[in-house]
């Protein structure tokens, strides 16, 4: 159904308890143009994006649990498109853009809160680094600004300016950036691509993949039954090695888990999305009012969704560095998902060297933000066999032939970046 | 998670730093040092850095004992459940840097 002021009149007339299913429940048929494996963010955004953009409807998303179980509803909701390196920098841009209409696209709330993000800088050597990110992005017509601390100040007063070590000095700003509902986006898409004809298929592992005499991926197999496909992409996020390995192939690609931690809810505090420069530290504050962060992965290759102890310690600790009042503050809830870390922190969107084949994998920790802009180029790519403008440099074969994104320049160890 | 090194009796994980899975062996890479390079060296080389396993299960790996006794360690871990079946400590540890003289 379309979702509109009327819909939601004649709903509240009847309690609000009539409304019909947001999508529907569908039953594996025996063969689909295109199978995506994954029911995240990306594999529904993929399956949207086909049968909106590409006018491929025979569509069906498999999911071995439900939609929104993985990462896609476990992430800290920051949408931001500051990103350095050609490659990255135009599109997280088009991700952004994708995200300003994406209530409109899909008729459904998401939340949107573009709030601004504001990364702090405590040093000389940072200002300039953090100058030089601001300009890269005013070159490709991104927003950035460059606030000094009288300015940061003002926007957040609680701050420990004057923290001994780590003094703030100020902070690269990009106001568009922000939240959103991270599960609602997922609904939003199965929403709008369901309405396409798109399946959405949960409780429905693939377990193996069905090739013909030349090799060529004809379908998979699932703990439902087997389905034929014309062509299949992959968008299992943490779990993209394990389903790579189904069909003989290694990925430059590690597991490890990432925690995210939520207080309890308090008054409204922090403006936007805010990060310590000095340590890894990240908070916003969600409507609910509980403050919602992160730091660092663990560092260790997993895939048990759950942490250990020593990094809530430095998060914790990043975050008494940062406002020592947060101390003040109970944590409610905490809990681990599985980050595809890839050999150079940047995604990787190709064709495999299997025929039908598709991969959409390596998203590390920052894949929420790329969630629309992923699911239009990965379209793109399986529609048309050729990679989007915006994703032609996330090639797999990039590593053999020197062309990687290494945004943080830390090499090919992947719990570095 | 806590890991039982052989020197140092159990600690927290946080003590430890992670390299990575044991099994890669780095190749002989003839062409480094100025000679013609034997085939398929580079691919070995490739498959060295940046492929891995990502292995689902039980794993070897290597880990550093920089909070305590600066030994290399290798444990075998299950990345599904985090227990450690064994901790040892890495055959020839500091042999690489001590032939490096
Ligand atoms: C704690 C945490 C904080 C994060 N914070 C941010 C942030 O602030 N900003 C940001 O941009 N990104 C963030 N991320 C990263 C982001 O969440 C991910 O990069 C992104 O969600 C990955 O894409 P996805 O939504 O498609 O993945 P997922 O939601 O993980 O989707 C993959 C799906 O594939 C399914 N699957 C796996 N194997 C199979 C199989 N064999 N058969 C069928 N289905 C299968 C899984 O069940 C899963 O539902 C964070 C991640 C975590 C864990
Ligand atoms: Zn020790």
């Amino acid at each position: 159904m379309k979702y509109s002021i009327f819909s939601l009149a004649r709903a509240a007339l009847s309690g609000h308890k009539n409304w019909p299913r947001t999508w529907r429940d569908a039953q594996p048929k025996s063969h689909y143009d295109v199978v995506i494996i994954g029911g995240g963010g990306h594999g529904l955004a993929t399956a949207y994006f086909l049968a909106h953009k590409y006018g491929i409807r025979n569509v069906a998303v498999l999911e071995k649990g439900w939609i929104g179980s993985g990462n896609a509803g476990r992430n800290t909701t920051i949408v931001r498109s500051n990103y350095m390196l050609p490659g990255n920098t135009g599109f997280y841009e088009l991700s952004m853009k994708l995200w300003e209409r994406m209530e409109q696209d899909l008729n459904y709330n998401t939340m949107m809160s573009q709030r601004g993000i504001v990364n702090l800088y405590h040093s000389d050597a940072q200002r300039d680094a953090y100058a030089r990110r601001g300009n890269v992005m005013r070159i490709n017509g991104i927003d950035a600004e460059l606030l000094d601390q009288a300015q940061v100040r003002k926007m957040m007063p609680f701050l420990n300016f004057d923290n001994a070590r780590f003094p703030i000095q100020g902070g690269l700003l990009q106001r568009r950036a922000g939240t959103a509902r991270h599960d609602a986006v997922v609904w939003g898409y199965a929403h709008a691509g369901d309405r396409l004809g798109v399946d959405i298929i949960q409780n429905c592992e693939v377990t193996g993949f069905t090739r013909d005499q030349n090799g060529k991926v004809t379908g998979v197999e699932t703990s439902r039954g087997a389905i034929g496909a014309g062509k299949v992409g992959m968008a299992v996020a943490g779990n993209s090695s394990r389903v790579a390995a189904m069909a003989g192939m290694r990925l430059p690609i590690e597991s490890h888990v990432l925690q995210a931690f939520v207080s309890e809810a308090i008054k409204p505090l922090i403006p936007g999305v805010l990060t310590f420069g000095a340590g890894h530290f990240y908070v916003s504050q969600s409507d609910k009012g509980g403050l919602v962060f992160g730091g660092d992965i663990d560092g260790y290759n997993s895939y048990a969704q759950r942490g250990n102890m020593p990094v809530m310690e430095d998060v914790c600790e990043g975050g008494m560095a940062l406002m020592p009042m947060i101390g003040r503050v109970r944590l409610l809830r905490q809990w681990g998902g599985i980050m595809d870390m890839s050999m150079d922190g940047t995604p990787i969107i190709d064709r495999t060297p299997i025929d039908g084949l598709y991969l959409n994998a390596g998203w590390c920790y920052g894949g929420f933000k790329a969630t629309p802009g992923s699911g239009l180029v990965f379209a793109h790519l399986i529609a048309t066999d050729t990679p989007h403008e915006e994703a032609k440099r996330f090639r797999l074969d990039r590593f053999q032939r020197g062309a990687m994104i290494d945004e943080k320049g830390v090499g090919a160890q992947p719990n570095l970046h | 998670m806590r890991i039982a090194c052989p020197f140092c009796g159990e600690r927290e994980n946080g003590e430890f730093t992670y390299l990575g899975d044991a099994k890669p062996k780095r190749p002989a890479m003839v062409a480094i040092d100025g000679g013609a390079g034997a085939p398929g060296e580079a691919e070995a080389f490739y498959d060295y850095v940046y492929l891995r396993d990502n292995f689902a299960g039980e794993m070897s790996e290597y880990w550093y004992h920089g909070g305590g006794c600066r030994s290399w360690l290798v444990i075998e871990r299950n990345t599904l459940t985090h227990d450690i079946k064994s901790v040892r400590a890495a055959p020839g540890a500091g042999a690489a840097k001590a032939g490096a003289k």
